[in-house]
């Protein structure tokens, strides 16, 4: 039995140890906002936070999140669940990727958020080299100018 | 263009009595007759339609497919616009897979005698499709929606719906209609004060027959286009809410992994599925013709599965062949036969002969796939006689009728549910088996629940219609004055979008013909088609004439645009923009490149230096771009850095090689992409000539290739002929002096 909380909720499931995190969000608890790219943690579109920390989930298996707390895009935005009727408030670097107009097909883009969002937190004033080297996600739509001035408008909000 | 076109405005009361328009072209004469004989029914109407509610809400159905070129609010900001809505309260949806939303009538309209535009040519296999299956497509492609689509179905639907709202008003109040405006989905009446809402004139409207040719608003008019509005799907693709086909879920729905035939073409022999059938939640082990899929309860586990399976393929006389074996069959049909006719003008060939100088030159360019982010994936679930199914595509309709037909059920039994497309790029029109389409619903028919077919990152790869590897000779003659006279091309075909290869630069002779290049890989559009491939060889070479001819490149094609000023222009703001001829930092150089494509005419100039390890920087890349007028700015420009940062990672990255007979690539790491810290710095400026306009999915792409590796000339004095860059060395280089 696998173990592990997902934006809140505990999870039991009855699944390998070794299936990747990636597939027990989708396939098994239902949660399709984190994306399959390439299963190499190559593209990062499947990267969600993993105690806050951002990481490619396609080549984490369940028994490395044993008893962690998983956030994935569906649980970024604060306030979650606060009341049954308000939608709950964007966090800051999503409401950044609405006013910077930055998803295109938008299949990348919850990974490109959850890295970012994870980046912001241990760094709260990138510098560019430093986005170079912390943002590596693939966005075949390349979003990059846009995700980087919103990155910069971010840092200095 | 000709217009010989029958057009319709269609109305009816919506349910609930509010007011559905829409705008319909019927095909012009030419092809009544293969209708008559082919179509089924009366006429089938197309396109758009508008519904206004009797609250005033309006809803915008638009009939493409949205894959972040930001169609949904582009085509509804022109319908609206058209209208007098208020854009607040404007509800934009994804027009159903029926044929009613078809866009082959439409494109037929506006095609005239040819048919089909050639934009769209590409992205249609005529083989595949009977005529009359042509005309139920539904295809997003050929940077043609705001040009066919928005130009005449929502903009006429648009304002036709406004002059029923006038007429209604009029009889109501019993006025004349030229004493009524109209703002913010309300009819005026200034004289007396009075107002209605559209949605109070809606049932009144329905009523009345609509205008046959409504008149359009000029530029200045505009209340709605040309504004940078906001896209209508940003908001859940932030969330985690946008659904895309691989989102299609449900509890009790399958999962299959799949292995295609690895040499194109070959067929399956046998599968040994026993221990793969013993692993947990494995339901099936499936042969196919040409593939075997493992289906089981989770993704993961009919992957894992499937690797277990021992299976043979059939041998096939392509089992050898690599890419040095197409390269030099390439060459051979160069060097041997003269092709057929692309263009000619004058005799080059004369020129050539009497020559005081002539240049000569190969350019290569690779295979590519196009490793859209959403790697394909089908769900299908077979109900008895009828099916639904979630993919994300460039033609619903297509898609919708390839099901029917693999699962012989009739096409009216299908309901098809349309989702966000995770890129599109060519890669997602159902042209071919590489869009698993045709395999997820033969596997889905031996279930009763959804099964969802997956490719893999690495099956996505190497299962593509390609990007053609193209080989391009050229040669130029000059006279006596260093004036070049003669343009002589001989390039490998297929020729997917005619004229790409064709030059607007005046040289008086030109010879533009094209030998075979079919080999057993299987080709498709990709992003831009054949200008991809053809501006980097025709920029490229123009720059050599250039530098050959002593003229600066820029220079040295403003010359010979004389004709055409539209490339002008874009070169003029881009070279004033770039600060082209205009001291530039110390080991940095410029690059340009100009293209025409899909209507739009684009200028780049990329700012390049090389690094400590020799390898090529691109700092920056400022871009003008003129597509006639632009509907919504803001997505041109993201539709210019998006294409301009595609077209990137193709010339510095892309190759797909093929090694005994299969795909030699399979995952990022082969197929490197440009990612955050190689993506240059763009700068758009919009020319506005005020012409049609022109698309823009596509036209940013063609020229950054060669205003690259113009730019490493200068620097390196080392001319790239050949893509990708990557594969090129600079440890020795000699930048060029100044011209």
């Amino acid at each position: 039995m696998a173990t592990f909380k997902v934006n809140g909720i505990e999870h039991a499931l009855d699944i390998e140890p070794e299936m990747p995190l990636l597939w027990a969000i989708r396939d098994e608890i239902g949660l399709t906002g984190t994306k399959f790219g390439c299963g190499i943690a190559s593209c990062g579109a499947c990267t969600v936070h993993i105690n806050g920390k951002a990481v490619r989930s396609c080549v984490t298996p369940v028994s490395a999140v044993e008893g962690q707390e998983i956030t994935t895009i569906e649980g970024l935005a604060v306030n979650l669940g606060e009341t049954n009727t308000s939608a709950p408030d964007l966090a800051a670097v999503q409401q950044a990727w609405i006013d910077h107009q930055i998803p295109q097909c938008g299949y990348c883009q919850s990974g490109m958020i959850m890295a970012v969002s994870s980046l912001l937190a241990d760094n709260p004033s990138p510098s560019d080299a430093e986005i170079d080297a912390g943002i590596t996600n693939i966005c075949r739509c390349g979003s990059y100018p846009r995700v980087r001035k919103a990155i910069h408008a971010l840092a200095n909000a | 263009m000709k217009l010989n076109r029958r057009r319709f405005i269609l109305s009816s009361a919506a349910v609930g009595g509010g007011l559905l328009i829409g705008y319909s072209a019927t095909r012009s004469s030419r092809h009544r007759r293969a209708n008559d004989e082919l179509a089924i029914g009366s006429e089938r109407f197309t396109t758009s339609f508008i519904k206004i509610d009797e609250d005033n809400q309006i809803t915008i159905f638009v009939p493409h497919s949205e894959m972040g070129q930001g169609i949904h609010t582009a085509l509804s900001m022109m319908a609206a616009d058209e209208l007098d809505a208020n854009w607040e309260f404007v509800n934009i949806e994804q027009a159903p897979a029926i044929d009613l939303f078809a866009n082959g009538d439409l494109v037929k309209g506006f095609a005239g005698e040819f048919g089909v535009p050639s934009a769209l040519m590409p992205l249609i296999n005529v083989t595949a499709f009977p005529v009359a299956e042509l005309m139920n497509l539904q295809i997003t492609g050929g940077s043609s929606s705001v040009r066919y689509t928005g130009e005449t179905a929502m903009r006429n639907a648009g304002a036709a719906a406004r002059e029923m709202f006038l007429k209604a008003a009029s009889t109501r109040w019993s006025v004349p209609e030229g004493e009524l405006t109209t703002k913010l989905s309300y009819v005026h009446h200034n004289a007396s004060g009075q107002s209605l809402s559209y949605g109070e004139l809606a049932i009144d409207a329905a009523k009345l027959e609509p205008p046959k040719s409504p008149s359009l608003k000029d530029r200045t008019q505009f209340n709605i286009m040309g504004k940078g509005l906001s896209r209508n799907d940003i908001p859940a693709k932030v969330d985690g809410s946008a659904k895309f086909g691989i989102d299609a879920h449900s509890s009790d729905m399958l999962y299959a992994a799949i292995k295609l035939a690895p040499v194109f073409g070959t067929k399956l022999v046998s599968a040994d599925g026993k221990e793969a059938l013993a692993q947990r939640g494995v339901k099936r082990v499936i042969e196919l013709e040409d593939s075997y899929a493992v289906v089981a309860d989770s993704y993961w586990r009919a992957k894992n599965a499937l690797a277990l399976v021992s299976a043979k393929f059939e041998e096939s006389e392509n089992d050898y062949i690599s890419s040095t074996d197409i390269e030099a069959r390439f060459n051979k049909e160069l060097t041997e036969n003269d092709g057929s006719k692309d263009k000619e003008i004058g005799d080059a060939d004369y020129e050539l002969e009497k020559a005081a100088d002539i240049i000569e030159a190969n350019y290569r360019v690779p295979y590519l796939a196009h490793a859209a982010m959403e790697p394909m994936n089908c769900t299908v679930h077979i109900k008895g006689d009828a099916a639904e199914i979630w993919t994300s595509t460039q033609d619903a309709l297509g898609t919708a009728g390839r099901v029917a037909s693999v699962a012989g059920l009739p096409e009216g039994n299908i309901t098809f549910h349309q989702t966000y497309c995770g890129g599109g790029f060519g890669r997602r029109v159902p042209l071919l088996n590489s869009n698993v389409i045709d395999h997820a619903t033969l596997i889905a028919m031996e279930f009763d629940v959804p099964v969802k077919t997956i490719f893999s990152r690495e099956d996505d790869m190497q299962q593509d219609h390609y990007r053609p590897a193209v080989h391009n000779n050229f040669k130029a003659a000059f006279d006596e004055n260093n004036n070049v006279t003669a343009w002589h091309s001989r390039f490998t075909g297929p020729i997917q979008v005619p004229g790409a290869s064709h030059i607007p630069y005046a040289i008086k002779n030109q010879s533009i013909r094209v030998v075979d290049g079919e080999t057993h890989v299987p080709l498709g559009p990709w992003r831009s088609v054949d200008h991809t491939q053809q501006t980097f060889f025709t920029e490229s070479f123009i720059d050599e004439i250039a530098h050959r001819a002593g003229v600066n490149p820029y220079q040295f094609r403003i010359n010979l645009l004389q004709d055409h000023p539209r490339h002008r222009k874009v070169l003029e703001v881009a070279a004033e923009a770039a600060g082209y001829g205009e001291n530039l930092q110390e080991g940095h150089a410029l690059g340009i490149a100009v293209q025409e494509s899909f209507g739009s005419f684009v200028a780049e100039i990329a700012e390049v230096s090389l690094n400590r390890n020799n390898q090529p920087v691109i700092h920056k890349v400022t871009c003008a771009v003129d597509c006639g007028w632009a509907v919504n700015p803001d997505t041109v420009e993201a539709q210019v850095e998006s294409g301009i940062i595609f077209g990137l990672s193709a010339a510095i990255y892309g190759e797909i090689t093929i090694e005994n007979g299969r795909v030699a690539q399979g995952n990022f790491p082969d197929y490197e992409m440009v990612r955050m810290s190689t993506s240059p710095e763009i700068e758009v400026h919009i020319v506005e000539s005020g012409e049609a306009p022109g698309g823009l999915g596509e036209p940013a792409t063609p020229p950054i290739a060669a205003a690259v590796t113009n730019a490493i000339y200068i620097l390196t004095g080392q001319r790239i002929r050949e893509l990708p860059i990557k594969n090129h060395d600079f440890s020795f280089s000699t930048p060029l002096a100044k011209l």
